[in-house]
């Protein structure tokens, strides 16, 4: 989604504003002037200039392109395209499947299920798809568990663990 | 000591595995030292220090495969040119950047070894000398090139890196320990992590890109990578300066306690490109900052040792951990170790030239596995790939937080691409902002709120002035060509 640089300037520029206010509430190191406001309520102004600079330079630009100008905003070209949307539905819902049900289900099932998704939604043949998910997940699973010794949980399988 | 084979043994495991942590995105090299501590507990010294050096070293340089081929940095250091390598890989240019990359660093890595033998003490005297003031302006000199790295729209990236040194003031982290930003959640106390937003901001985002891809081209890389060692010569004498100025800032920048072999690299490619007599090439594919920069990284690695061996002050977060090693086995880093056991210190200097020699050869097999799993179609690869990176992110810190952050700022990043906001300054921004802030605020409290006292001490006046000196050079270069222009 490509917005106009104008609408990003005057985002930026309330972003800061709110930001700015925000850290005029931060109590600062106990007997000194400075404290934790002071970075951040300097990268307020920066980013307040920065947003009025990109504000007035995309003003300007639609000014000078007059009726050419590019849309406020612009949609990205996929959006028409029904099997990119589904691919990106679903890509963005299988890693927020991941985060809900891995601890309950386990690493094994739940990754089996993941590349399995999102292959298929790839148009990678459906049995090709699954074999490789058992594979990987399991390749996955021996390097980061066994080797790195990284804690995956085994959820349902907690039975058969190795 | 050095050539005892079960040294060498040791030294060849720890290649294989510095070489696998480096090239998955997610995996630091700083990751994989702290890994092998426990190794390490039943090994003699030379050995233990040996599985370290080649470990790091290996895994810096294999951190820029995953980077040239699938634009997914392995490691942060990497990620200063990954976009270059990457434009290079699309041009065919595959192997040029990562026989670049291999030879680079491999020669970087050898003159900072041949620095750390003859200047060590020299060196740390003057890092010594380092205070909060000259911190501050090194740190910010260091910010400095990462937007004008992304100089076709210096704006953008001036408002991304403000970003990323925001989003480094998450959490309790700052010097009055008060918790900014967190709005009760107590998972963001320990701020956003560095990793996790890295391998979102670079891989997710590739993967997004991918999968709504409408015209899927396949890549065709696997002709692309033949010799590796082809033309690399010519390289060398096409731009001995750029490999020169590379190490040296390289070792430099190591030295310093806290400022390691990302930094260093984000310094080099950002120094190549203003001092390039071709900077319009940068971005597209061109292969001198990948030169200068490769060679910095490598040589910050072994800069870093430079305090820590005479000091015993990290010089960066690889060396922490190595000189906690140093004290368990009775090499306590300090003047002593150079009078009282020089041959273990010999060793290690030895060990440092086998290590960046075995990088080489063993380096060149790495780029031809990978080249294998580049075979692999597109469809299949990158969900594997997607699911590394989940569990890589988790791994970190075995929390399911990382990885909701990786993939919000994986859409972030997406978002930001598609609207022309460059996203290394975002990256540098978190990595630097903890260090700017600290520097910052010491610098205010120690001057009184004096801001004068920012230039009192002669290093620090120097590293200022140059500093205002790059941000006002574009503007005194565009002057000069309309001068030239309308002449």
């Amino acid at each position: 989604m490509k917005l106009d640089d104008a609408l990003w300037g005057a985002a930026l520029m309330l972003f800061s504003a709110a930001l700015w206010v925000h850290v005029q509430g931060f109590p600062t190191i106990p007997g000194q002037q400075v404290g934790p406001s002071a970075l951040p309520g300097a990268l307020a102004v920066g980013l307040f200039v920065c947003g009025a600079i990109l504000l007035w330079r995309g003003l300007r630009e639609r000014a000078r392109a007059g009726a050419g100008a590019a849309p406020w905003v612009e949609r990205p070209e996929w959006f028409g395209a029904r099997p990119q949307v589904i691919a990106f539905v679903v890509l963005v819902g299988v890693n927020v499947a991941y985060l809900l049900v891995v601890d309950r289900l386990g690493f094994i099932i739940t990754g089996t299920v993941y590349l399995a998704a999102l292959m298929a939604v790839l148009r990678v043949r459906p049995l090709r798809a699954l074999v490789i998910a058992v594979v990987m997940t399991l390749a996955i699973h021996y390097c980061f568990f066994k080797l790195l010794r990284v804690p995956l949980p085994w959820g349902v399988l907690q039975g058969v663990a190795w | 000591m050095v050539f005892d084979p079960y040294t060498i043994v040791v030294m060849l495991g720890a290649s294989l595995f510095g070489l696998f942590v480096g090239a998955v995105p997610g995996l630091t090299a700083t990751m994989a030292t702290a890994l092998l501590v426990p190794v390490t507990f039943f090994m003699p010294p030379i050995p233990a220090i040996a599985a370290m050096v080649t470990a790091t070293a290996m895994a810096i340089f294999s951190g820029d495969i995953p980077g040239c081929l699938l634009r997914m940095p392995g490691t942060p250091a990497s990620a200063a040119y990954t976009d270059e390598a990457y434009a290079m890989t699309r041009k065919g240019l595959a192997e040029v950047a990562l026989g670049a990359g291999l030879v680079f660093s491999a020669i970087g890595g050898l003159f900072g070894t041949a620095v750390l033998m003859l200047a060590a003490p020299t060196l740390a005297e003057v890092a010594l000398r380092f205070s909060s003031f000259e911190y501050f302006w090194l740190v910010l000199m260091g910010l400095t090139c990462a937007v004008f790295i992304s100089s076709d729209r210096p704006l953008k990236g001036v408002v991304t890196l403000f970003f990323g040194l925001l989003v480094a003031g998450v959490g309790l982290n700052n010097p009055a320990a008060f918790a900014r930003f967190t709005f009760g959640n107590t998972e963001l106390l320990g701020g956003i992590g560095l990793v996790p937003m890295m391998i979102g901001m670079f891989a997710v985002s590739e993967i997004i890109r991918f999968v709504v891809d409408t015209e899927a081209q396949p890549l065709i890389v696997e002709a692309q990578i033949g010799n590796v060692f082809k033309g690399m010569w010519a390289l060398t004498v096409k731009y001995p300066v750029q490999i020169l100025r590379g190490s040296v800032l390289g070792t430099i920048v190591g030295a310093l306690p806290g400022a390691g072999a990302d930094i260093a690299a984000w310094m080099s490619y950002a120094m190549s490109k203003r001092f390039s007599k071709e900077p319009e090439k940068f971005g597209t594919g061109h292969v001198e900052g990948i030169v200068e920069s490769g060679s910095a990284n490598n040589s910050a690695l072994t800069g870093a040792w430079i305090p820590a061996l005479v000091f015993g002050i990290p010089g960066d977060s690889i060396t922490a951990i190595v000189i906690g090693v140093l004290y368990m086995k009775n090499m306590n880093p300090g003047p002593t170790l150079f009078t009282t056991n020089p041959q273990n210190i010999y060793a290690v200097f030895l060990l440092f030239i086998v290590a960046n020699l075995i990088m080489l050869p063993l380096g060149w097999m790495c780029i031809k596995v990978a080249k294998g799993i580049l075979r692999v179609p597109r469809e299949v690869l990158m969900p594997v790939i997607l699911l590394f990176c989940v569990v890589g992110a988790f791994a970190i810190n075995n929390t399911g937080f990382d990885i909701g952050v990786m993939l919000v700022a994986g859409v972030f990043a997406y978002l930001l691409e598609v609207n022309g906001f460059p996203i290394s300054p975002l990256i540098l921004g978190v990595v630097l902002g903890g260090m700017l802030e600290e520097n910052l605020v010491s610098s205010l409290i120690k001057a009184d709120g004096n801001v004068l006292a920012f230039f009192g001490r002669p290093i620090a006046a120097a590293l200022g002035i140059t500093t205002f000196g790059i941000w006002l050079s574009p503007l005194l270069t565009r002057r000069r060509r309309r001068m030239v222009a309308a002449a």
